[in-house]
């Protein structure tokens, strides 16, 4: 295993804040892991505590079978990290700063440029412009490459993808998924479910807590209600009327449709609330069993 | 070793690519001595005044001759009659009015007592008190040169030598007060504020999490600025001995060995605010109302140490300033050696090991 926590609690001292309650869980070697939650469920803590960064109040973290209290400068060389605010120099050129972090690891950027050759030839042509002159996904990718610089075993990615576009994004986890063919277990934080799919173990965290630790596909099976998508000319009115109905359980708005459990989801129901609806007189109206996402997953499994 | 120079190299990147922080830096020390030199001076030079000579003798013409020989002096105006002295007082900046009496030398040469009267204009008492005694010093010199023809007994004449500065000229006090504190100002503010934009900006927790040592990262921070004060320092000394003729009276090695420990207690003092600062706003105010404020007041250049209470003259022995400036005045005024300031060398020695190793203890390798 390379990152081990058992029971990790963290308090911050000035603000009194409980950051994370009883944290324990694994990943293998070669993993790609996500870490899914909103803002303030405890990411960055996690992330802190697994770069030696901080120190939990109790509970024992390793990574790469060394604990991280007692020998976090062995850690340090061996681990790349991108913390989730934008920490390269803005004032240096995208190669000063690379040049300096391959420094910063004893390295040099010839000596591992097979590694970030394909996330670098893309912001080499800006190679002589600053960094903060850089867009939000070309500023990731420089990032990203200065984690990588020193080739290290574990990469960790406090979200690596909030603020860059939709394209960005995509190449982003494209890359992520390159990195770990060459071996690199790769832990990474994101607030965007839809992410949550394209790696390979998901937790889900809020408040501090794990609410499931599963593959993307194993969390979504266990979702244990039938899901149905409901649609219609008014969404709110809808939405209000649906809240009213005995026989709902909850009702979540999700883009186009409303995501809607029933307390007794037989075929019966579901007829039911056809008629129901009509009655009420809704327009354009459609209903069908849909397949949870995670997102879905998430809300049921939050504590109420 | 070859982290340690690119660490130092990028610090340089960022204070060359910052114009502002580089024309504080260059642009301060030399703005801070002209305006000492030229401007906030207290020495006098032409200060007008009038002459209102009833005597009209060769005694009255000789004397006025002699006053406007000295370069303080201008004479402006001479008075006719006795109400002119207060309408020239109020209609024009005239600051001091000299009034001879009839029968002057007569007087003086039949041996009664003789007067000259110096009428000042004491809404700025200082003036008023330096001019008139300038007054009182050419009429003495002049009568004791008259006296030592005529030969008479039993005079005491004070002879005033004042040794160091003879001239008696501003600059020789405040350069020294300049150094302190350009020298205080750039090393503590500059190297705390950069190391809290690092922390500000998130890249301090990339640099803890790399093999580098944290120590390192801090004192490979100081270097550039430590080059750059010592640069500003040969500026200032090389602007004094040029442009304000403040000579250097003692060991030039030893006055810049001295000033690299008091460069390198400044930039202590800084490693300790930044340890303790989260901002940049932080890390700014204590540097300039917590340090620089008291450095002013209470280095002895702006108000002599002596006439302070008690409590402050025990608070200002706490500030190297004052012991840099002491050193400074021995050494590049006075020419003394190094014998004769190794105590005060010793105490800015000793505060700066403390303040070291204070601010490395304080200074975190972890978050919170």
């Amino acid at each position: 295993m390379d990152i081990i926590l058992q029971n990790i609690c963290k308090t911050y001292t000035k603000s009194g804040v409980e950051a994370l309650k009883d944290i324990s869980f694994e990943v293998p070697k070669g993993e790609l892991f996500g870490l899914i939650g909103p803002d303030g469920a405890g990411k960055t803590s996690i992330f802190r505590i697994l770069t030696t960064l901080l120190y939990p109040n109790s509970g024992k973290a390793t990574v790469l079978g060394l604990d991280t209290q007692t020998h976090f400068k062995t850690i340090r060389e061996k681990i790349g990290y991108m913390p989730g605010r934008f920490s390269l120099y803005q004032d240096l050129t995208v190669e000063e700063n690379l040049n300096f972090f391959a420094r910063l690891f004893n390295t040099t950027i010839a000596q591992n440029y097979e590694l970030i050759k394909d996330i670098y030839i893309q912001i080499e042509p800006f190679k002589n412009r600053p960094a903060g002159k850089l867009s939000g996904g070309m500023k990731q990718k420089l990032a990203l490459s200065c984690a990588l610089i020193h080739r290290p075993e574990i990469l960790f990615l406090d979200e690596p993808t909030t603020g860059v576009d939709a394209v960005s994004r995509k190449e982003f986890w494209h890359m992520l998924k390159r990195l770990k063919n060459e071996g690199i277990t790769i832990m990474v934080s994101t607030p965007y479910m839809d992410e949550a799919t394209l790696c390979e173990r998901i937790a889900l965290i809020q408040n501090g807590q794990i609410l499931s630790i599963d593959s993307p596909e194993g969390i979504q099976r266990q979702y244990p209600f039938r899901l149905f998508a409901v649609k219609s000319s008014n969404m709110s009115g809808l939405l209000r009327f649906l809240r009213a109905l005995k026989t709902v359980q909850s009702v979540f708005s999700f883009g186009e449709y409303h995501h809607v459990t029933f307390l007794n989801a037989n075929a019966s129901v579901v007829d039911e609330l056809k008629i129901d609806i009509k009655r009420a007189g809704f327009d354009q109206f459609e209903i069908k069993e849909t397949t949870p996402g995670i997102e879905d997953c998430f809300i049921q499994l939050m504590p109420s | 070793m070859k982290q340690f120079l690119s660490f130092v190299k990028k610090e340089f990147y960022h204070v060359f690519r910052d114009k502002k922080t580089l024309l504080l830096l260059f642009g301060l020390p030399i703005v801070q001595i002209v305006l000492f030199g030229f401007a906030l001076t207290n020495e006098i030079k032409n200060a007008e005044i009038a002459i209102f000579d009833l005597a009209h003798d060769p005694m009255s013409h000789q004397i006025t001759e002699r006053i406007k020989a000295n370069s303080t002096f201008l004479v402006r105006q001479y008075l006719t009659h006795p109400g002119d002295i207060e309408q020239i007082f109020k209609s024009s900046n005239t600051k001091l009015v000299v009034v001879f009496p009839s029968e002057l030398q007569t007087n003086w040469a039949r041996g009664t007592q003789t007067q000259i009267q110096v009428i000042a204009d004491a809404s700025d008492p200082n003036t008023a008190q330096t001019l008139s005694s300038y007054i009182n010093l050419i009429v003495m010199q002049y009568q004791s040169e008259l006296t030592r023809r005529t030969n008479i007994p039993y005079q005491i004449v004070p002879e005033v030598r004042m040794i160091y500065n003879p001239e008696l000229k501003g600059a020789t006090n405040f350069v020294p007060g300049v150094m302190s504190l350009v020298l205080l100002l750039i090393c503590m503010m500059m190297t705390s504020v950069s190391i809290v934009k690092e922390k500000e900006s998130g890249t301090m927790e990339v640099l803890l999490v790399s093999p580098f040592n944290p120590f390192l990262v801090i004192i490979s921070k100081t270097v550039p600025y430590l080059l750059i004060s010592i640069l500003n320092l040969i500026v200032i000394l090389l602007l004094s001995v040029y442009l304000l003729g403040v000579d250097i009276n003692g060991n030039v090695f030893l006055l810049m060995a001295e000033s690299t420990l008091f460069i390198i207690t400044a930039l202590s003092m800084g490693l300790l605010i930044s340890s303790v600062t989260e901002s940049q706003q932080t890390a700014m105010l204590i540097s300039l109302l917590g340090m620089l404020v008291p450095a002013i007041l209470l280095t002895g250049f702006m108000f002599p140490i002596e006439n302070m209470p008690i409590a402050l003259q025990w608070i200002s022995n706490i500030i190297p300033s004052k012991w840099y400036y002491i050193i400074v005045k021995s050494v590049m005024i006075k020419g003394l050696g190094f014998a004769s300031i190794w105590k005060e060398t010793l105490i800015l020695m000793g505060m700066t090991l403390f303040l070291l190793a204070l601010s490395l203890k304080k200074f975190k390798t972890h978050l919170e």
